[in-house]
């Protein structure tokens, strides 16, 4: 009998092939007789091409073909959406025509022997364009605001009008009224790892080996586009430096890796530099939300408005789910939730992180902060007082919901009880210290998912599944999940994933790896189990004449989606230090306490949630992409320019889990923690930076510049 | 990146001359890299001058002696610049990243390029990477830009905090070239944009920086670098200050100032110098200290802020090391 190893906290099992350097990533894939691909961008944002003069770049040295829409071929681009993709709008067709929709559209694509060679030709390309003057701010002048066509039903993720009660009279007549708005800057993932695609053509078969999250849409997207049976790409992407939800899509880059190589007749290697990063591979759309909220002086709330606006690109509708929480995160009987999107003159936002939720919660968790002060009450106890006992947004249960558990746990780990709640009333030395909370909500979902398991003649299993790896640590929990069900060690299982042609997967985002894939995994395991009859599996190979025992299995959604409301929950608390008269904000702690379901792998968990605490920290008081008003260039497009948060910047983290048993989300009863470890650290920094200084800065990020002038 | 010749010089003499025929020197590397693979700098020809010996940091009677070539991490450990200079360990150990200031040398330090976006992409117009182009950061985002010295051709910040911590400390250049050894002030390495923005330092063609040295004062050891910036470290300074400062009896009898982020080279505060030298020390001199450091700023749309900060920084700085009191 072996010991389960779901809950422990098992070491990652690819760690040593990620710090040796043998995980190969998407560029590392280097093929026989490869050329380079570097793509050329527009230097304008809006308009058309004039002309290309192409002359002196097709005259260097090692140059091999220079494409654009005046030689590339027209492109079948046949319908394809899958979930990653808006589902209103069209996606972004490359080489077609001459229209430039955004700064840095992609208007050719110059292939040579070399990267540098490729790179030298591409900087002597000369475009010209009849420019026009883009919108690019959602506050611009000439900027309209929209009902997102998809949001239109009073039901799903995201709903544009949304309302219960009589908000607007129960606001108007309450004693304690919050009315504010809050700006959220632009935000662009940048993950390590920058997009990268090899593109390899045989007669009508093409691989790529490509950065991405949902290799299986991959292959689908990419035939869609060049109107070839799906079965005729695979997509290969074993590991991934990051993500973030940037690798979600299919972008441009990839068609014009395959373009670019069957163009040439050679395999072709694509890489986006990491200004490139900045143009057109999605970022978080900057939010603009004014929350109004009303209480009895008891702190019941009387009334919620969260009305939501984010900027979208003119040729896609990007929508998530802004506002959605704040339907359901309180008990409140006259609840107004709205959400409008702004076309600009920019490419499409994406998935970052938390989508929807990380930013809407900002607001919502900030307004109640403020509410808090007018009520001169706890924020802590001011939320367990408006804890609902269901979802009263569509009136079903939560299948768990931990919230009372993780504001004492985490308050605990925290020492709350300590907080003076005057503002400006903690010091060391000179420097302000500020202490702020915040909820945080997630939903957990699933999606059908397909795993293979193979047990060998040696005793040993091998499972294959779709799925990826964008660093929380999927092929070790995936391992812990096999080896469970397959009652072997973790050691004697081995996970495969990243290949298009490995039994489908959902999307790698949304916090649903666990819950689908794992889920999958599981069933597949247990069938290959019961199919041996046993689990000395060596003895029964060896008389089934040492021929594998073979199993596949689907999991898929049952009817929990109807009959409950299923969340993770979590608490977040944040201590910032803030220099009265330089205005600096550092965060020396933070603690989150989540009530996620199961979790399968503690140290990976725990690793995933400072993660997207870090993010946090990042969201609160660093991450901007500066766009030039004039033409929509993203100015600070460099690592130098965009802040992250460094090793400096984090103090210390500490990730928490109640012990929460769901029988109702998946057969694992996880919740899945990719997303909600990001939602709410930003609103508990900010509540600290208000608590430390008593300015409430409502503009993200919070820079030196903000507390200087407000 | 533009084609290019490399060629690894052995002598001083050598590389010189390699430099007068048009080669670029290469030290570190740290900027000239970068710059190149975005064909911002296109040298047809770089002189690889590590091998030189010129690297050697030593304290001798009339002060601090700092090879060229030295890194910035040699310096900022070395325990004889931590005594005699320390606003120089300050300021060096506030730049860049670990990593970077284990390749760049101090020379290429003081010669690095500005951070201005505009200048570090080809598809912005601008004048100091192609003169007569306009000024793309003046009506676009200029956050990070000057309030001192700039010109309505270019408005880009000098980013080395060394230089600062140097200019403040009146530190000398001796450099050796086609026309033979000259010694300056550090302060006259550089070059306000004017009309020539494209032209950024008053080196002669082939002309090298062979060392640096940092003259003794009594103010040298009562010193800080204040760097102030939205993270902690690996930043390029919102404001920053140098301050060395010798206070004897509650009076200030000699004081050096600088402040870095805010000029579009080192920008030292002489004003301020002649409003504390004399005076008692404490907050109301520092006041009048930094109300004299603002004097003269021209912001902005986007960095009207730094006027305030750098007055902030000004005081704090002078509190860190004259006292609060």
């Amino acid at each position: 009998m072996i010991d389960p190893s779901i809950g422990l906290p098992l070491p990652r099992v690819d760690g040593r092939a990620k710090v040796t350097g043998a995980a190969q990533y998407a560029a590392e894939f280097n093929q026989p007789n490869q050329v380079y691909a570097v793509v050329v961008n527009s230097t304008v944002g809006l308009g058309r091409i004039a002309a290309i003069d192409a002359a002196a770049a097709t005259g260097m040295p090692g140059v091999v073909a220079i494409l654009s829409h005046l030689n590339a071929p027209r492109l079948p681009y046949h319908e394809h959406r899958a979930f990653v993709d808006p589902a209103i709008g069209e996606r972004l067709h490359v080489l077609q025509d001459d229209q430039v929709r955004f700064f840095g559209h992609p208007v050719a694509v110059v292939i040579a022997e070399t990267l540098d060679q490729a790179e030298h030709a591409a900087a002597a390309m000369r475009i010209s364009y009849a420019a026009e003057t883009p919108v690019v701010r959602l506050d611009a002048p000439g900027a309209v605001m929209i009902v997102p066509d998809a949001a239109r039903k009073p039901s799903g993720r995201t709903i544009a009008d949304g309302v219960r009660g009589d908000p607007d009279a129960a606001f108007a007549q309450a004693t304690h009224q919050i009315d504010a708005t809050y700006d959220i800057a632009r935000e662009h993932h940048n993950p390590m790892e920058p997009h990268a695609t090899v593109a390899l053509w045989d007669g009508d078969h093409l691989t790529l080996w490509s950065k991405s999250q949902f290799v299986v849409n991959e292959a689908i997207e990419i035939a869609a586009v060049f109107g070839v049976p799906a079965e005729q790409v695979l997509v290969i992407c074993p590991f991934i430096g990051g993500a973030f939800g940037a690798a979600l899509r299919t972008w441009s880059h990839v068609t014009l890796a395959a373009l670019a190589a069957r163009h040439v007749g050679r395999p072709v290697k694509l890489v986006l530099s990491r200004r490139q990063m900045f143009y057109a591979v999605g970022h978080r759309p900057r939010t603009v939300q004014r929350v109004a909220l009303a209480a009895a002086p008891d702190g019941r709330l009387a009334a919620i408005i969260h009305e939501g606006t984010a900027e979208t690109s003119r040729y896609e509708q990007y929508i998530d789910a802004l506002t959605t929480a704040s339907a359901f995160l309180y008990a409140c009987p006259n609840v107004r939730t709205t959400y409008r999107l702004v076309p600009l003159d920019s490419s499409t936002p994406t998935f970052m992180r938390g989508p929807g939720e990380a930013s809407g919660i900002v607001a919502l968790e900030c307004a109640m902060d403020e509410l808090a002060v007018a009520l001169a009450m706890d924020p802590i106890e001011l939320r367990l007082r408006n804890e609902p006992t269901v979802n009263e947004q569509n009136g079903l249960p939560f299948s768990s919901r931990s919230m009372r558990a993780c504001y004492a746990l985490g308050a605990a780990r925290f020492g709350w009880e300590r907080r003076d709640p005057r503002p400006r009333s903690m010091h060391d030395g000179r420097l302000l210290i500020g202490w702020g909370m915040a909820a945080a909500t997630y939903p957990s979902s699933r999606a059908p998912a397909n795993a293979r398991a193979r047990i060998l003649a040696d005793g040993t299993a091998e499972v294959e599944t779709a799925a990826s790896d964008m660093g929380p640590g999927t092929y070790t929990s995936m391992t812990q999940v096999a080896a469970d069900a397959l009652e072997l060690a973790p050691a004697d299982v081995r996970i495969r994933i990243g290949r298009s042609d490995f039994p489908p997967t959902p999307p790698h985002g949304g916090s649903m790896t666990m819950a689908s894939v794992g889920s999958a995994v599981q069933a597949a395991c247990l069938a290959a189990r019961a199919l041996a009859g046993g689990t000395n599996y060596r003895d029964i190979i060896a008389r089934r004449g040492g021929e594998p025992i073979v199993a596949a299995a689907s999991s898929a959604r049952g009817d929990e989606q109807r009959r409950f409301s299923m969340n993770a929950f979590g608490a977040v608390f944040a201590e910032v230090a803030v220099d009265p008269d330089l205005c600096t904000v550092r965060v020396r702690r933070a603690v989150g306490a989540y009530g996620a379901g199961r979790i399968i792998n503690p140290r990976l968990a725990r690793s995933q949630c400072t993660g997207g605490m870090v993010g946090g920290i990042g969201m609160a008081l660093m991450e901007q992409t500066v766009v030039d008003t004039r033409d929509g260039r993203p100015v600070n497009a460099s690592m130098a320019d965009y802040l992250v948060p460094v090793n400096l910047d984090v103090g210390s983290l500490d990730a928490l889990f109640v012990d929460e048993d769901d029988p109702y989300v998946n057969p694992l009863g996880a919740k899945g923690i990719g997303e909600i470890a990001i939602v709410g650290m930003a609103p508990a920094i900010a509540n600290a930076v208000f608590h430390a200084t008593g300015q409430r800065v409502r503009d993200f990020p919070i820079r030196i510049e903000a507390l200087l002038s407000t | 990146m533009h084609p290019f010749s490399f060629h690894a010089a052995a002598t001083e003499q050598e590389a010189i001359a390699e430099a007068a025929a048009g080669g670029r020197y290469i030290a570190g590397g740290t900027t000239l890299v970068d710059l190149m693979r975005e064909e911002v700098e296109r040298p047809r020809r770089l002189i690889d001058i590590n091998r030189l010996p010129l690297r050697d940091v030593h304290v001798q009677d009339d002060g601090l002696v700092i090879g060229a070539l030295a890194r910035m991490s040699d310096v900022a450990r070395d325990p004889a610049t931590a005594q005699v200079q320390p606003l120089i360990v300050d300021a060096l150990v506030e730049g860049a990243s670990p990593q970077i200031r284990n390749m760049a040398s101090i020379g290429g330090n003081l010669l690095q390029r500005v951070r201005c976006s505009y200048f570090r992409t080809l598809d912005a117009p601008c004048n100091k990477r192609t003169p007569g182009s306009g000024c793309s950061a003046i009506g676009g985002a200029n956050s990070g830009h000057a309030l001192f010295g700039t010109s309505v051709h270019c408005v880009a910040t000098h980013p080395s905090d060394l230089a600062v911590a140097l200019v403040a400390l009146d530190a000398v250049i001796l450099t050796r070239g086609p026309g033979g050894a000259r010694r300056f002030p550090v302060e006259a390495l550089y070059r306000m944009p004017g009309e020539t923005p494209h032209l950024e330092h008053t080196l002669e063609p082939g002309e090298m920086i062979v060392e640096i040295r940092v003259p003794h004062g009594s103010y040298a050891r009562r010193a800080r670098y204040l760097k102030v910036r939205d993270r902690a470290s690996y930043e390029f300074a919102v404001v920053s200050v140098a301050v060395a400062m010798d206070i004897d009896g509650g009076i200030v009898r000699d004081v050096r100032l600088a402040a870095g982020g805010v000029g579009t080279m080192p920008w030292r505060l002489r004003g301020s110098e002649a409003v504390l030298t004399g005076r008692q020390s404490g907050r109301a001199a520092w006041r009048d200290a930094a109300e004299r450091a603002i004097d003269g700023a021209q912001p902005l749309v986007g960095n009207h802020f730094k006027v305030e900060l750098l007055r902030r920084t000004v005081v704090r700085a002078l509190e860190m090391v004259g006292g609060a009191a």
